[in-house]
């Protein structure tokens, strides 16, 4: 069955809040109703019909044909069993709070993508903007759940107080990789800059460069580690180099020494 | 009613009576086949019979490197008893003592069960806090330090009250020699069927018992009837050309794999023949009233 499509007319007049399109805020509607279905957040109204041209299909599977990085917390709560693809940008707070599901976006991401993310498998085939699955103002923990992949790069501040989960970026990240994780796992298999993992307390950084990780940061020696093996197989089908990174054998450095230290970052010997 | 002869062994018209039991088991890896095997020997030490040992445990198979979640040689291993709460109190004991003490060993859940107990969420606190936790695709996973690196362990492991104790067969024939013969070649064929296991010292047990003793307080004793030195002075169940009894007992995690088990291990009994190894097979039962599990010998016929 063909998927339930959003394609869009034309550039959003303004940025948009998407997070009444899901399957499940969807479902028992008629296209006349979801075309009522306000998304604007300004004064001024722009309404799904302002848009999008609406094909209906699947439900359990949402498609926008065209993005835009006006759209905002696309696939925000999210419930597991659903899917939505993106085939363009997204903007900011893609799968805020999502439970579940999977969020594919062929563009790439705004600030704050998988933000509170308890559960749902996202992808990002361009770059992201900062904090991924970082917090929002004032909240004590990031995400806390599921997995988020970004091909590209990720801004600054990635995985800040990521609570659970795993965040893997194929490209570079910026400054501040990892600040202030509760625990979870990171990969970055290009470069990171700045403090990484700066006061971790018991997260999980794996990159693909080792460097100096500063004094907080003590070198644990080079091993075979069990839980590795097991961690590259799970995540062989959504990042083979995350996988491969993960194969080898790995040097770890415990730290932030700073706050418990009971974290790592663990780099190629 | 008349026995059924399968190419020279006689098979009693008789049923094994089995218990519902509460089953478990995890899947133990390690770096080679030998440390994987070492790690389940030790853990299955000592887990005959729920009577003295609280549980009664065995090795199910192998697992070879492509099937393990980790890709490194394994060994599954099951774990029976009474109730659900005995179960997770034995596995976790021989856990902390067998395993996590077993040098390169990691264990992971195998049993799908309608419930889960503790496992690594109890023997994670042998890290002393420098343990770590790993959520993959919604199962917790503990890093534990350890001498030698690190003890990887699921939290919880799958139990399923659906499993089944008790399945049994009795091989008796005119020596030790033949009757082991026999016994030995059950064994290895019930071995290949999956769920089940034969928890007793190489699968056999040659102290059957019966229910109840002359002494008081004893709540089960030497099964008299099958004792061959006592066939004159006892109401013997062995006729004059039978020398030596063995028995084997199963567990499974399901019915079915009780009667698979007890099905393999007949038809390799009734395959070597009378000649080279046993020339009657029975079934131990109480009656049939106490368990609510019967396999009745003459429906498990190759």
């Amino acid at each position: 069955m063909k998927p339930f499509t959003f394609t869009l007319r034309q550039e959003p007049p303004q940025r948009v809040d998407l997070s009444p399109l899901t399957p499940d805020r969807l479902a028992g509607k008629s296209v006349a109703q979801i075309e009522n279905i306000e998304l604007g957040e300004t004064r001024i109204s722009t309404k799904v019909g302002d848009l999008f041209k609406i094909a209906e299909g699947d439900l359990k599977n949402l498609r926008y044909e065209g993005g835009s990085s006006r759209f905002d917390l696309v696939g925000a709560k999210l419930l597991p069993g659903f899917a939505i693809h993106v085939e363009g940008d997204v903007g900011a707070q893609c799968g805020r709070l999502a439970k579940g599901g999977t969020i594919a976006v062929a563009g790439g991401a705004g600030p704050h993508a998988a933000s509170g993310n308890l559960g749902a498998d996202i992808e990002i085939n361009g770059d992201a903007g900062d904090f991924l699955a970082g917090p929002l103002a004032g909240e004590l923990a990031g995400m806390a759940g599921g997995r988020i992949v970004v091909r590209g790069k990720a801004g600054e501040r990635a995985g800040d107080r990521l609570r659970r989960g795993i965040v893997v970026i194929e490209g570079d990240a910026g400054e501040d990789l990892g600040a202030r994780v509760i625990a979870g796992t990171i990969f970055c298999l290009g470069e990171a800059r700045g403090r990484i993992g700066y006061l971790n307390k018991r997260g999980s950084i794996v990159l693909a460069r080792g460097g100096c990780f500063g004094s907080t940061y003590v070198d644990c020696g080079a091993h075979e580690l069990t839980f590795a093996r097991l961690f590259a197989r799970r995540l062989r089908n959504h990042s083979a180099q995350a996988a491969d990174l993960l194969s080898r054998r790995l040097r770890r450095y415990g730290g932030d020494t700073a706050v418990y230290g009971k974290g790592e970052i663990l780099t190629p010997d | 009613m008349p026995d059924i002869v399968r190419n020279g062994v006689t098979i009693d018209d008789n049923f094994a009576e089995a218990f519902p039991m509460s089953g478990t088991g995890i899947l133990i890896t390690a770096p080679n086949a030998k440390w994987a095997r070492q790690a389940a020997l030790t853990m299955t030490g000592f887990a005959t019979s729920v009577i003295g040992c609280g549980c009664e445990a065995g090795i199910d198979c192998e697992v070879s490197p492509q099937e393990t979640p980790d890709g490194r040689p394994g060994v599954r291993v099951l774990l029976f008893a009474m109730s659900s709460k005995d179960a997770e109190k034995q596995l976790v004991n021989r856990l902390g003592q067998c395993v996590l003490t077993c040098p390169g060993s990691a264990v992971y859940s195998t049993v799908a069960g309608e419930f889960e107990i503790k496992v690594g969420d109890a023997v994670r606190q042998f890290g002393d806090k420098w343990q770590m936790s790993k959520v993959i695709d919604g199962r917790r996973y503990w890093r534990v330090p350890v001498m030698d690196g690190e003890f990887f362990c699921e939290g919880k492991v799958g139990l399923t009250k659906k499993s089944v104790g008790g399945g049994n067969l009795l091989i008796m024939g005119a020596d030790w020699d033949k009757t082991m013969r026999a016994t030995e070649a059950a064994v290895s064929a019930l071995d290949s069927v999956a769920d089940a296991i034969a928890p007793f010292p190489g699968g056999i047990v040659r102290s059957g018992s019966k229910v109840g003793s002359q002494y008081k307080g004893m709540s089960a004793s030497t099964n008299d009837a099958y004792c061959p030195t006592l066939r004159g002075v006892t109401k013997s169940a062995l006729d004059e050309d039978i020398g030596c009894v063995l028995e084997i007992v199963i567990d499974g995690l399901t019915d079915n794999a009780v009667r698979e088990a007890m099905r393999a291990g007949l038809r390799a009994i009734i395959e070597m023949g009378p000649e080279q190894g046993a020339k009657r097979v029975g079934a131990g039962n109480y009656g049939g009233k106490l368990g609510p599990f019967h396999y009745h010998l003459k429906e498990l016929l190759p």
